[in-house]
């Protein structure tokens, strides 16, 4: 017989914690992502500057793949060609679900200072976009902290990924569109 | 009046040029009697039509036709081993031609010598590759920005454009923003014609704000929800924050009672 009443809903000293399905898988999700290794031009310098010992990414659980099997966040890092495209698309659709996107630097979010006919005038034209991060090249610090609003943003996600809406693109007519 | 562009030349020009400039010009010279450039002409012998001196450099003009043989002459008699540059300039608005030249190297005697050559529009040239392995790729290069056809050489394809791209990117006729096929590309390859209208034409105005877009955009007084209708009629105060270093709610002459 018991000698006391247990508090089952109060931790108590025992190994007990009450939260939801959704806060813990997008409590997972979020402390291990693990970026695809993508550099397109400079901004990949400053993107392997935030993955080495300096800045260290790996205290946030944010570790670089090489194979975008098994990663779940890209971070498109510089200037998109248009030769290239093809490519990055390929990339982000070989990734599995659930998966990210972050525009880094001015080139990937809007095709920068390059207003030419090589190059793709923002990378939202073929990924939908989590982050954009402005900057030209953005710093490891604000590199950093786009991951810190990923996470952020994560965390206030359903941990089904079919009821999270998708980027939203706007057409110069109105229209709205869904990219998958 | 809508201002006059030449279809045949539609690079940008400068905003302003003086009207009193002069292009500076390169100082030339004749080939001196007795100097080493002399004995190069001396071994090309009539293939060449013009040749003078500029900044020590050995500048020679030849027909289409003998590109091959003046640079085998060049290589194996007069010791040019190395060919630095290659490619070609759009004349074809001034004369329907293109000027190709070669920019050559005798690593020896620290001398060089730049061929230059007058192509037809359409005409195509031979290739120098078997002489000089860089003239591979610079040929490839030369195919895919102007579109000069070269015979003769063993991979002819584009080099820096996709395969299956349309138009040569350096001609003048070519827009620096692409022309239709360049700036539907990556739509049409990736997703297909159909979504043309779904994903949109391309934004070139980086600074570009879409007031009716409140999901990228919010503008100040007229704040709504994320992603809601924007409502131009409706002003909304602006409300600031308390919790902020700043309390601007409070009043300042409270404040001072308080103090008291």
């Amino acid at each position: 017989m018991a000698q006391h009443q247990v508090n089952y809903a109060s931790s108590a000293g025992l190994p007990i914690a009450l939260t939801s399905v959704d806060k813990l898988v997008n409590w997972g999700r979020s402390n291990s992502l693990w970026p695809l290794t993508y550099g397109l031009a400079c901004c990949a310098i400053e993107m392997m500057a935030s993955g080495a010992s300096r800045y260290d990414f790996d205290r946030m659980g944010t570790i670089f793949r090489a194979s975008p099997r098994q990663a779940d966040v890209m971070i498109l890092a510089g200037t998109l060609s248009k030769k290239h495209s093809e490519f990055a698309r390929r990339l982000y659709d070989q990734m599995t679900e659930p998966k990210w996107v972050i525009s880094m630097g001015s080139c990937a979010n809007t095709g920068g200072m390059f207003n030419t006919y090589a190059t793709v005038q923002g990378v939202d034209r073929i990924i939908p976009v989590d982050i954009y991060l402005p900057g030209c090249a953005p710093r490891p610090e604000t590199l950093q902290y786009a991951m810190m609003m990923l996470q952020k943003k994560i965390r206030r996600e359903s941990a089904d990924m079919k009821k999270n809406t998708k980027q939203d693109l706007t057409t110069q007519t109105g229209k709205r569109a869904r990219l998958i | 009046m809508r201002k006059y562009i030449p279809k045949d030349n539609v690079q940008k020009k400068a905003y302003y040029t003086d009207r009193y400039h002069v292009v500076p010009t390169v100082p030339q010279s004749k080939v001196d009697e007795g100097s080493y450039f002399a004995g190069v002409l001396n071994a090309l012998g009539n293939t060449v039509t013009e040749s003078s001196v500029q900044l020590g450099q050995l500048v020679i003009h030849i027909a289409p036709e003998d590109n091959f043989k003046v640079m085998k002459t060049l290589k194996e008699t007069c010791g040019y081993t190395q060919c630095s540059e290659q490619s070609a300039v759009d004349y074809l608005a001034k004369d329907n031609e293109f000027e190709l030249f070669w920019q050559l190297l005798n690593v020896g005697v620290a001398k060089r010598v730049r061929v230059h050559c007058r192509l037809a529009n359409g005409a195509a040239i031979e290739s120098i590759e078997p002489l000089f392995k860089s003239a591979n790729f610079a040929e490839r290069e030369m195919f895919d920005m102007f579109g000069i056809k070269v015979n003769n050489h063993p991979f002819l394809k584009r080099i820096l454009m996709p395969d299956d791209w349309e138009g040569h990117p350096l001609l003048k006729t070519y827009p620096l923003h692409g022309d239709e096929f360049a700036s539907w590309y990556e739509v049409d390859k990736i997703f297909g014609k159909e979504y043309r209208d779904i994903i949109g034409p391309e934004n070139r105005d980086p600074a570009k704000i879409d007031i009716e877009d409140t999901k990228r955009f919010s503008r100040v007084g007229y704040e709504v929800p994320f992603g809601a209708e924007y409502n131009a009629e409706e002003e909304t105060d602006i409300e600031y924050s308390e919790t902020a270093l700043v309390n601007y709610n409070k009043k300042t002459s409270k404040q001072l009672d308080e103090r008291r």
